[in-house]
């Protein structure tokens, strides 16, 4: 947890593409789930947040 | 001299030309044979996206092109992602694209392995195999709406053979709960074979020796089949989910052919929806903020996606 954060902080490509991708896979669970409108309503907003996120972390430098 | 391709090349290339050309630096060389592929890129793809997502943002519509185009910020967007509607075609294309990934893979992979087995007439089935993916969408979608028919379809007549449920009892295209079921069916049907392929082109990029070297370690079959079978078949196997994956989330002809979205609209996926919004009901603009909501989503997944399959690849 504590080497998640210190690559965070770093700016590091590992968790950080780790934190877009979550997003990315949120975004799209709330776009597709059954159970409430304001999830769907709120999903494109997170997937396009991690996706942008993504490409631009894509450039960050490896972790040691 | 030898005769090789690249002095023929240069011998057959006019003089003029070669003239010309001898000037120039590799790189500019280089920039002149992929010019008219990033002049084509930007052309088909680029500019369409870009001119998609400022359409987006307007009341556009391409049946009055003389009307005056109002620019209406982000309300396309909330309109849609607010609408219970496009929140329900959203449900219908998440369980056709699950549900054909799980089948598609787990009967892929199957077949993949049976038939990498060797055994008599292993091409025959192979080609067997192979020849509903080479069928149009539109023949597959019309023949199976004869095999669904509950008069005369034998998809019934085998369900009451297997079952014992009358086959005039039950609609598969006609029901609200069957009809989702019956396109995941058809696809599944269609596109299997696909999956086999890549499955079968891993499996038969594995070596010999990595197995026989498990029978001396005295691996079992059972053994085997996790730590050297699946793990190296697994990038084949994510290549095949991504393909299918993104094509089943655009998934229209055969859906159209088969049940028009219907009944109801239970079958209606998100594409299905975005032509009528586009071209049935002319509204452009709204179409277009549609259009990018499903095209950020399909990107999105496709980026990790691809992401992963690297890191697979790499072990």
């Amino acid at each position: 947890m504590t080497g998640f954060l210190k690559g965070l902080a770093r700016l590091r490509r590992g968790p950080w593409e780790f934190l877009a991708t979550c997003l990315i896979a949120l975004g799209v669970v709330m776009l597709m789930q059954p159970f409430v409108l304001w999830a769907f309503t709120y999903s494109f907003i997170v997937t396009l947040i991690g996706t942008v996120m993504f490409i631009i972390v894509s450039h960050f430098p490896e972790g040691e | 001299m030898t005769d090789s391709p690249l002095t023929r090349a240069a011998e057959a290339t006019p003089p003029h030309l070669a003239r010309r050309i001898k000037g120039l630096s590799d790189r500019a060389i280089a920039w002149i044979f992929v010019a008219p592929t990033i002049f084509l890129l930007l052309a088909i793809n680029i500019f369409p996206l870009i001119w998609t997502i400022r359409l987006s943002f307007t009341n556009f519509r391409a049946n009055r092109p003389n009307r005056e185009v109002e620019w209406v910020g982000l309300r396309n967007y909330e309109r849609i992602l607010t609408d219970s509607d496009i929140w329900l075609n959203m449900q219908a294309t998440a369980h056709f694209l699950f549900w054909t990934l799980f089948f598609q893979v787990l009967i892929g992979f199957t077949l993949a392995w049976l038939i990498n087995k060797k055994f008599r007439g292993n091409d025959l089935w192979t080609t067997i195999i192979v020849l509903p993916m080479m069928l149009s969408p539109a023949v597959v979608g019309n023949f199976w709406t004869f095999l669904y028919q509950p008069q005369i379809g034998l998809f019934n007549y085998a369900i009451e053979f297997l079952t014992g449920t009358p086959a005039s009892s039950f609609e598969m295209l006609g029901s609200v709960t069957l009809a989702p079921w019956a396109i995941v069916i058809v696809d599944t049907w269609m596109w299997t074979p696909f999956v086999m392929l890549i499955c079968l082109a891993g499996l038969r990029s594995i070596p010999d020796y990595i197995y026989e070297a498990a029978e001396i370690d005295r691996a079992s079959k059972w053994r085997q089949f996790w730590t050297i079978t699946v793990p190296m078949v697994l990038p084949f196997l994510m290549l095949a989910v991504l393909f299918r994956g993104i094509e089943n989330f655009k998934m229209f002809d055969l859906v159209v052919q088969l049940t028009g979205g219907g009944p109801g609209s239970i079958t209606e996926l998100a594409s299905i929806n975005l032509k009528r919004e586009a071209f049935e009901k002319w509204r452009t603009g709204y179409s277009s903020a549609y259009a990018i909501i499903l095209f950020v989503t399909v990107f999105g997944l496709a980026s990790i996606y691809v992401k992963a399959l690297n890191k697979v690849k790499e072990r």
